[in-house]
């Protein structure tokens, strides 16, 4: 199987080899060998974008939808630092990518040439990996050794930086074989004295809780099939982070909703007063845990990761367990069975009673209008309209994604794409195009804002370019409202910089590249708008016009615990100072 | 040491009034291009501290080397540090050599002095009792070469001082953990 041929053929043909049928990319100087291979051949389908932010999100929203690892080339220099962003949101948020990026030649390195930069010495820290190629003979095992270390263990971002030289010389090229990497070989199997102490824990539990985040997804649809038996096998109730929403379905009987800064009432007070938490997946980042000395007090703590370093990083746990989520699930499912455990059932009717309780406060709830748009009641009938689709949701970050977050429910995994860990806006477009061509007959959307959707919207050009039936809703509200939710909460109202000035006309700037262009500002009309942007067959551009200074609800305050939550019907109390609620403390933070 | 001056934040678990303990590691990593920056970075953009740092290729046929750091920090920092080098991928293994404190930790140091009359015997009397030697000597100085723990190395310095330092070259620290058994 071994073959001589260039630097250039070897890229193209590990990528076929590697079973890459979409390469997203943007040609440029230093990667032209390579473009010239893709010339001639059809197996990898490349989609050039528009800007190499671009690529990055389209591939990492690719990778999310369909559990493959998302591939880019971009040429050196400005090619390479345009990626930064998306390599960094993709470690964030663990997503598989191996993004392909040209270099000066070999001797020329170092020189300050035109279009050089140091691309491993600045992607060094937003990637799992990276590896500048100075030899062909490296190259093979290099390239494939990059879709390994990508894919295995916690999932990541890797970078190959190419020379032009290394693509023009020739080599022997070898297929992938043996173990993907000479030492590195992450843990899958957790300890199974840990894991009986866990089943033990569970069986004793009076109010327990399963907390779930992105390693469930990360770990394939069998993970969230597991979870959902353990759930059912135990009655306990569930939550999850933003990351991972479809791991257990929304529409489940032991759903709590997300929790969280933004999460339900029921969530975050069930995670407060919890006897026993189990972390599936999940690593107590700020947005979840809120204040951390007042943190889950009275609780145990179960954590199953795959990163040993996500254990006791901002939260201690009482019993770590390191592994795979799918192989831990896998065998807590197994002993749970074996050895016949039942949940007390008694101590869980009343913890479950309690839970009730504060599901009653309907913390998702909303002033409803006839005059405006309630961005709430957007999301609520996107939902209702959508339920005969066969829907993938991105989104952009800023108050739409929360209200996405809250009020369209996912029942599969792999079917919501968002940025999480590092909050990037732009990302929803692209990354609903990588997700369309996972996808191609699937109704993709993109839940965005006007101000989110200008960081990437050269992007609707690819997606006229390639037929891709993208719809972007936009909840527009003229302001980039989560920063004005926080300058009316921490700086008195002064809404400083975050109006959404001098916006486009966004139908005629869809009718510009080629879509369609839709615009609602009546409630009583949204219905027949949406319905008309869901029957288009092409991308949409959606201006939902939306009340301008609803807030999103509830939120835990920068600084407070889950059991100190602000709900919107307090929020709306008129003898309550909005401004005063957080202290000069918690104003430190963000 | 550079213990953090800002108030804790409620979202930090770093432990305001924690004992900071300084901890020896030693890293076997992959001798590949980038892996010192790799490991350094790490210690800077997680805001770790580094005290010591030694590297070199301990076996060139397995393309290893060996990486001690010397850092400091709470115990659950420490424990991190741990953690978060054990991630990198050409890194092959981490041992923490304080927790079994028997390990032998060793430091190489060149201390230049100058002196004329009774501070040059005075110099090369210090150097007696600490066993240092001298490696080049001219009218008005030595250079003393001295191997031994840090804390040694740092009183012969402070002995020369008023003799007439003049300057200090350090390798940082080595460390090997002690019996028949690999770490």
């Amino acid at each position: 199987m071994s073959k001589e041929m260039t630097g250039a053929e070897m890229v193209v043909q590990a990528l076929v080899d590697q079973g890459v049928e979409i390469l997203f990319g943007y040609p440029g100087g230093a990667v032209l060998p390579i473009y010239d291979v893709l010339f001639h051949q059809e197996k990898v389908h490349h989609i050039l974008v528009r800007h190499e932010q671009g690529a990055a999100h389209a591939a990492e929203g690719y990778a999310r939808a369909s559990g493959k690892p998302g591939v880019l080339l971009v040429t050196s220099g400005p090619g390479a630092t345009n990626t930064v962003t998306g390599l960094t949101d993709a470690l964030m948020d663990s997503i598989p990518l191996v993004c392909i990026t040209g270099q000066v030649p070999t001797h020329l390195i170092g020189s300050d040439a035109f279009q050089e930069c140091d691309t491993v010495g600045i992607t060094r820290h937003c990637t799992k990996h990276n590896y500048l190629v100075k030899n062909v003979a490296d190259l093979p095992r290099i390239l494939h050794e990059a879709f390994y270390v990508a894919t295995s263990g916690r999932p990541g971002p890797v970078v190959i930086d190419i020379p032009k030289d290394v693509q023009f010389a020739r080599g022997v090229y070898a297929p992938p074989a043996g173990a993907g990497h000479k030492t590195y070989h992450p843990k899958l199997d957790a300890d199974m004295d840990a894991i009986r102490t866990a089943v033990r824990m569970m069986a004793s539990a009076k109010r327990p809780i399963f907390y779930t985040g992105g390693g469930v997804i990360n770990s394939g649809p069998a993970a969230s099939s597991l979870l959902r038996e353990l759930v059912s096998l135990t009655g306990f109730p569930i939550t999850s982070t933003l990351m991972g929403l479809g791991a257990y379905p929304g529409s489940g009987e032991n759903w709590l909703g997300m929790l969280g800064m933004h999460g339900t009432f029921e969530a975050n007070n069930a995670m407060h007063d919890c006897d026993l938490m189990i972390a599936v997946g999940a690593r107590f980042d700020d947005r979840i845990t809120g204040r951390l000395d007042a943190f889950s007090p009275g609780s145990k703590k179960i954590h199953i990761d795959i990163d040993r370093s996500s254990i006791n990083k901002n939260v201690k746990v009482d019993l770590p367990i390191v592994g795979d989520c799918g192989h831990v699930l896998e065998a807590l499912v197994r002993v749970w069975r074996a050895e016949a455990m039942h949940a007390e059932k008694q101590p869980l009717d009343h913890w479950w009673a309690q839970i009730e309780e504060w599901r009653a406060r309907k913390s998702l709830a909303y002033r409803p209008s006839d005059k405006s748009i309630k961005p709430q009641y957007a999301v609520q009938r996107l939902y209702a309209l959508t339920r005969n689709h066969d829907v993938y949701i991105t989104t952009e970050v800023g108050q739409h994604q929360m209200w996405a977050a809250q009020h369209f429910h996912f029942d599969e995994p792999n079917r919501w794409m968002t940025s999480g860990g590092l909050g990037t806006m732009g990302y929803g477009l692209p990354a609903a195009i990588g997700t369309q061509l996972a996808h191609p007959n699937a109704m993709v959307i993109d839940i965005a804002g006007e101000a989110s959707i200008l960081m990437n919207i050269q992007e609707m050009s690819t997606a006229i370019q390639y037929r891709l039936p993208v719809k972007v809703f936009i909840l527009n509200n003229e302001y980039m409202g989560m920063v004005r939710q926080w300058q009316e909460l921490l700086h008195g109202g002064r809404y400083s910089h975050s109006y959404s000035e001098a916006l486009p006309d966004f139908v005629k700037l869809a009718e510009a590249f080629g879509a369609k262009g839709i615009r609602c500002a009546n409630p009583a009309a949204l219905d027949a708008a949406i319905q008309d942007m869901l029957d288009y067959d092409g991308p949409v551009i959606f201006d939902c016009v939306v009340d301008k200074v609803e807030n999103c609800f509830p939120m835990i305050p920068s600084g407070k615990a889950h059991n100190d939550m602000l709900l919107a019907d307090l929020s709306d109390d008129a003898g309550l100072e909005i401004g005063s609620i957080i202290d000069e403390k918690g104003k430190m933070l963000v | 040491m550079n213990a953090p001056a800002s108030p804790p934040s409620p979202y930090s678990s770093a432990t305001h009034n924690a004992k900071i303990e300084s901890h020896t590691l030693s890293v076997l990593v992959d001798n590949e291009p980038g892996v010192l920056a790799r490991v350094v970075g790490l210690f800077s953009g997680r805001g770790y501290n580094i005290e010591s740092l030694t590297v070199a290729e301990v076996a060139h046929a397995e393309h290893l080397s060996r990486i001690t750091i010397v850092t400091s920090g709470a115990p659950e920092t420490i424990d991190q540090i741990h953690h978060q080098l054990e991630r990198l991928v050409p890194v092959r293994q981490v041992t923490d050599l304080s927790v079994s404190k028997r390990s032998l930790e060793r430091e190489l140091a060149m201390i230049k002095v100058r002196g004329r009359g009774e501070n040059r015997s005075d110099a090369l009397q210090v150097a007696e009792a600490f066993r240092a030697r001298v490696v080049d000597a001219t009218t008005e100085s030595f250079i003393f070469e001295l191997t031994g723990k840090p804390s040694k190395i740092d009183e012969f310095v402070d002995l020369m001082r008023p003799i007439g330092l003049v300057e200090v070259s350090r390798t940082g620290v080595a460390a090997i953990s002690r019996g028949p058994e690999p770490i």
